[in-house]
């Protein structure tokens, strides 16, 4: 239901529609245009380095979230992975505090965001902010 | 100030660990010594020792102990609650409470045996204000509008002074019996007569058109 395109409102992502490996068909910028696919591949790989250390965790999520778009659910499990490594409840949930708040006036990325990490945030024992009371000022 | 001894480390695998302390207390934020066992001039000193290895003139040992500089407490990483950026450099709380410290300790095990206290708890170790608290209005505008309607008022009692205080009288050219005359006058000369001012008077009975 919601492909890559939805979740991606990157100025220059909102060409590449399909998943077939890119060529520089638009010169627009130089060289060749990384795929959403490989976006994701990489984000995910980053976040499950096994010895991933604090610093490296907070740099990737602040950059993470700097870019125009809401990451792949499969990065945010990456990322929620790498908390559990790191042993940072407090982060996990910021992560997802920051989801919620990436998504703008867009209000249903977030639940479908949630369901796609149901299994993984069941497993690792993560609440949600609106759990804990917290998403309430 | 403890004597800096100008000893030589030979074993690079030793003089590690004083680098690690090093970046951990970097990374804790806090170089000052109210938390760690080392202060900023032992730290300094010690990173100093690992590269003094190969030139002993660039050391510290030659200036006497006196080549670092005091570590500003602006120059550290800061805590801010950013939309932007989600995980600060550092935690908010620095010093942890015994309890807080044991919460740590049982946050290291699975996390489904944390009840949402505890949850929240640890939550409130990392970060100040949660999205909600940092993105919420102040209500300031409140303040502002009612400064400006203050500051409206108060001018309107100048006007109102100045009009007594200030102005003199108006010309007799505003007298009602000179208006009358004005007026009559005005009739007379056929002022605008086909569509304005006597256009609207009924010369027939004297009086303004119904």
């Amino acid at each position: 239901m919601f492909s890559h395109v939805l979740l991606k409102v990157s100025s220059d992502r909102l060409w590449s529609f399909s998943s077939t490996a890119s060529v520089a068909a638009r010169s627009y910028s130089h060289g060749k245009q990384e795929t959403d696919e490989e976006f994701d591949a990489r984000w995910v790989t980053y976040f499950n380095k096994p010895d991933i250390d604090a610093w490296e965790l907070r740099k990737g999520m602040n950059t993470l979230i700097g870019y125009d778009l809401v990451p792949e659910p499969k990065i945010l499990e990456a990322a929620l992975r790498a908390c559990r490594r790191l042993n940072d409840l407090a982060s996990a949930i910021r992560i997802l505090e920051a989801v919620k708040d990436k998504s703008g006036p867009h209000k249903e990325i977030y639940p479908y965001v949630l369901q796609e990490l149901r299994p993984t945030l069941s497993e690792l024992g993560i609440p949600t902010p609106e759990e804990l009371g917290i998403d309430k000022a | 100030m403890p004597p800096f001894h100008c000893t030589r480390h030979s074993d690079k695998t030793v003089a590690f660990l004083p680098l690690v302390a090093v970046a951990q207390n970097f990374q804790t934020g806090r170089a000052a010594t109210v938390t760690s066992a080392y202060s900023p001039w032992m730290l300094a000193t010690r990173v100093f020792r690992l590269v003094g290895n190969r030139a002993l003139s660039t050391s510290i040992c030659l200036r006497g102990g006196h080549g670092v500089a005091k570590v500003e407490d602006y120059t550290l990483p800061a805590y801010f609650d950013r939309r932007e950026s989600p995980l600060p450099d550092i935690k908010f709380v620095q010093q942890l409470s015994p309890d807080q410290k044991s919460l740590k300790e049982k946050e290291k095990g699975s996390w489904a045996a944390l009840s949402k206290e505890e949850k929240i708890a640890l939550y409130r170790i990392s970060f100040k204000e949660s999205f909600a608290e940092m993105d919420k209005g102040t209500g300031e505008w409140k303040s502002v509008v009612a400064g400006i309607f203050f500051f409206i008022g108060f001018t309107g009692l100048v006007v109102l002074w100045q009009r007594n205080y200030v102005y003199g009288d108006v010309p007799h050219t505003f007298d009602p019996e000179y208006k009358q005359k004005e007026v009559q006058r005005m009739l007379d000369m056929r002022i605008n007569p086909v569509e304005g001012f006597s256009a609207k008077w009924d010369y027939e009975n004297n009086a303004w058109k119904k």
